[in-house]
């Protein structure tokens, strides 16, 4: 019974992996992560996706924070945070979320106020749904460690 | 320090190489420090270029220095610059996420042996050590 409930999840988890591919959410960088991970580092991925939400939450914030100023003109701030998310997006495999940080940075070089604003919407919306997908695979994969009955600190 | 089978990741722990790896991001320094652990290549983390010439004045040494490009304080270019007038003899395999052919130009006249663009992969890395001649493919 415990061994069809851990290929159950594995299918689950599967499932969720070959559509997050598929909708171009993310890319083969995340196979490498997951490569990466091993028994020095059981929890290597997660550890890594959790450092890449923290970092881009404060960047979204300061982000936010600048353009709703309505004398906001300091655009080199803007690409420079920027620079930094589209860093970090394309080292853990977020396809979607770094093209349109790439469509953000666009606007910001051409000093585009409204423009810069759809573009942090975009990109909010981006991560949002991608934070979302990645919670629900590591709570898959938490069961299914759990129905394997190995137990690792999350 | 060869490469048994195409599909295994070779282990260069024998070859007793070290690294220091030069980054701002933190998920990079995760992932790079994690790649050259896997090849068996002991690493240290600085978080730019300023920490990676004091930890050279300091006496540390190292094979491989994998150099982010836009860092604070000092950035990739100037610190390679820096090492290289300290008489630094280390290779040193320049990073990037974007980097212009004029960029890349500055940055690899600044005394770079070798660039990759980020994000690094054990391919990627196993590219640099093959280009370094600190590893030897074989078929």
């Amino acid at each position: 019974m415990l061994g069809l409930g851990v290929d159950r999840l594995q299918a689950d988890i599967n499932r969720l992996l070959t559509s997050l591919f598929h909708q171009g959410v993310l890319d083969e960088q995340f196979l490498q992560l997951q490569q990466l991970q091993d028994d020095t580092s059981p929890t290597f991925v997660y550890d890594v996706i959790n450092i890449y939400f923290d970092e881009s939450e404060k960047l979204l914030r300061n982000l936010r924070l600048l353009l709703v100023d309505r004398e906001f003109s300091d655009y080199k701030k803007i690409g420079l945070h920027l620079n930094q998310l589209v860093g970090s997006s394309s080292s853990i495999g977020a396809r979607r979320v770094r093209n349109v940080c790439v469509a953000f940075r666009s606007a910001s070089e051409l000093n585009n106020r409204p423009g810069c604003l759809r573009g942090l919407e975009v990109v909010e919306h981006e991560y949002h749904y991608l934070k979302n997908m990645m919670h629900e695979l590591f709570q898959l994969e938490q069961q299914r460690l759990l129905a394997a009955g190995v137990r690792y600190p999350m | 320090m060869t490469r048994d089978k195409d599909d295994e990741v070779p282990n260069l722990a024998e070859s007793k190489l070290t690294a220091l790896v030069v980054d701002d991001n933190f998920i990079n320094q995760s992932i790079h420090h994690k790649l050259l652990d896997r090849l068996g290549i002991t690493n240290d983390v600085v978080c730019n270029g300023k920490e990676a010439v004091d930890v050279h004045c300091s006496g540390r040494n190292y094979d491989l220095i994998l150099m982010d490009m836009d860092m604070p304080i000092m950035n990739g270019i100037q610190a390679t610059r820096r090492l290289r007038e300290m008489g630094i003899e280390s290779k040193i395999a320049g990073v990037t996420t974007r980097a212009n052919e004029v960029e890349r130009q500055e940055f690899m006249e600044a005394g770079l042996n070798d660039f990759q663009e980020k994000p690094l992969t054990i391919s990627k890395l196993l590219s640099i050590l093959t280009n370094l001649n600190f590893y030897v493919q074989t078929s």
